[in-house]
């Protein structure tokens, strides 16, 4: 991510190339529950990035090896549909999904919790239908309130966002041109309730001084993302369904 | 445990959601302190009784306890023990010593096979979640006939009512022997209309048990002919 410097990211007017503002998210929806067969489930659009995820479990960890004794472990599946971007992709586990599925396992194990399923393990498929950067943080969003749906318990419902730099200059949310042509991408888990961090990715470089701010937009955007996922959750069971 | 949804009180929380100031409560399932505030974990109905507050699951997988009514199902057999699956995450372990027959070493499949339905109860849960089931107790017994009907495990209660009360409403109406156990399971036993009429029942007053409107429900439920159900 070197930045290419003859493509131009940023309009005259100060605003991105799909007319957003620097710290403007692309459009967010989520929807609990879409898959009738599963323990959870979620739908979640962002830009025009779709990830569907499903919950299993708790169930016994097989193989046998796997196992903890004090506490459950998360297997995390994240594949991207061969036909979710413009090139085909070859189906089947690569480099790239192997390191996507490690780090969200390791951002959900910081939340669940685990210690209260001794030798269990909690399926988490996270399928990508569509891509246009961003992916492991929709993944991370739509597992959460899978999660949630699942009924497994949780102390918040974490929040997968990403901020970066183009031209520059820091902006939230990369589309698939300023991921392809900026200079830097920061991806983060953000617990909104208690502010922690969960999970932190950087590719390319930012100052401190860029990083504070790049961190500000995700903390922001984290609260709008939250919200939306408590709302998608209150409208599946509001109306006594459950 | 799930009655009363619809009051004005009810509030549906979410992980992570702060419900209020821990000082003078207690937290019960589903709540954690955290700074001196309580924080749900799970997604559910927020509930305050006796000084304790806790969250009533929408979503929850069966977690055994010691003393638990379950249905279970013979998933393996060995020498001398079977191994049932009992709706949870972890199977269940009935050693022939808690059997109610007397069982040679190597006779255990000669009593129950794979797929066999039993009532048994649960001796014993320890720590990494190992389960120990008996069928040493009055009424425990490998179920022959009959059928085995699913209910969400968070709306056994609902089934049951105040005082087993809505259990035995069903019992009657549909003339039928019903057992509920804890795990989700459901034994029914009658003629086939009767099985038909309580399969349906059964799933209404899982999915309608906590509207206020219920016993109305009931009515009509039983006003149903049990040849139509």
């Amino acid at each position: 991510m070197g930045g290419y410097g003859d493509v131009q990211l940023l309009r005259d007017d100060g605003k991105r190339l799909d007319g957003r503002a620097l710290d403007e998210l692309r459009p967010v929806t989520v929807e609990a529950g879409v898959l009738p067969a599963a323990d959870g489930s979620a739908r979640v659009t962002h830009g025009l990035n779709v990830a569907v995820v499903a919950v299993y479990g708790p169930m016994e960890a097989h193989p046998r090896k796997i196992q903890r004794q004090d506490r459950a472990v998360i297997d995390v599946r994240y594949n991207m549909a061969p036909f979710s971007t413009s090139d085909r992709i070859r189906p089947g586990f690569n480099r790239r999904s192997r390191e996507i599925s490690k780090v969200t396992a390791d951002a959900l194990e910081s939340v669940v919790l685990v210690e209260r399923f001794p030798r269990s393990k909690i399926r988490v498929e996270i399928e990508i239908l569509a891509a246009e950067a961003g992916t492991r943080c929709v993944g991370i969003t739509a597992a959460a309130v899978a999660l949630a749906d699942a009924g497994i318990p949780m102390r918040d419902l974490i929040v997968g966002v990403a901020s970066g730099k183009v031209e520059d200059t820091v902006v939230l949310d990369l589309d698939k041109a300023e991921d392809n042509y900026g200079q830097a991408d920061l991806p983060v888990g953000i617990l909104p309730n208690t502010g922690e961090i969960a999970f932190l990715q950087m590719d390319g470089d930012l100052s401190p001084e860029e990083f504070d701010l790049a961190m500000e937009y995700n903390f922001k955007a984290a609260g709008e993302i939250h919200q939306i996922m408590v709302e998608a959750l209150q409208r599946r069971y509001e109306g006594g369904e459950a | 445990m799930s009655q009363g949804q619809d009051g004005a009180e009810q509030r549906l929380v979410t992980p992570g959601m702060a419900v209020g100031p821990s000082t003078g409560k207690r937290a019960g399932s589903g709540v954690i302190a955290q700074n001196e505030s309580f924080i749900a974990t799970r997604l559910g109905w927020l509930q305050e009784m006796n000084n304790t507050v806790s969250v009533n699951p929408i979503n929850a997988t069966y977690m055994p306890r010691s003393g638990d009514l379950v249905v279970g199902v013979v998933a393996e057999v060995r020498n001398n023990l079977w191994f049932l699956n009992i709706n949870g995450a972890f199977q269940g372990l009935l050693p022939m010593s808690l059997a109610p027959w007397k069982v040679e070493f190597g006779a255990a499949r000669m009593h129950m096979d794979v797929g066999d339905v039993v009532l048994a109860r649960v001796q014993e849960v320890d720590e990494c979640h190992n389960v120990v089931l008996t069928m040493k107790g009055v009424g425990l017994r490998k179920l022959n006939q009959g059928a085995v009907l699913n209910v969400p495990v968070q709306h056994v209660e609902r089934l049951r009512g105040p005082n087993n009360e809505r259990l035995q409403q069903l019992r009657d109406m549909s003339d039928c022997r019903i057992m509920v156990g804890e795990n989700g399971r459901v034994w029914v036993d009658g003629d086939k209309n009767g099985i038909a009429w309580s399969r349906h029942a059964i799933q209404r007053v899982a999915s309608d048990g906590h509207k206020t409107n219920f016993d109305a429900l009931m009515a009509e439920l039983n006003t149903m002919n049990k040849g139509d159900a």
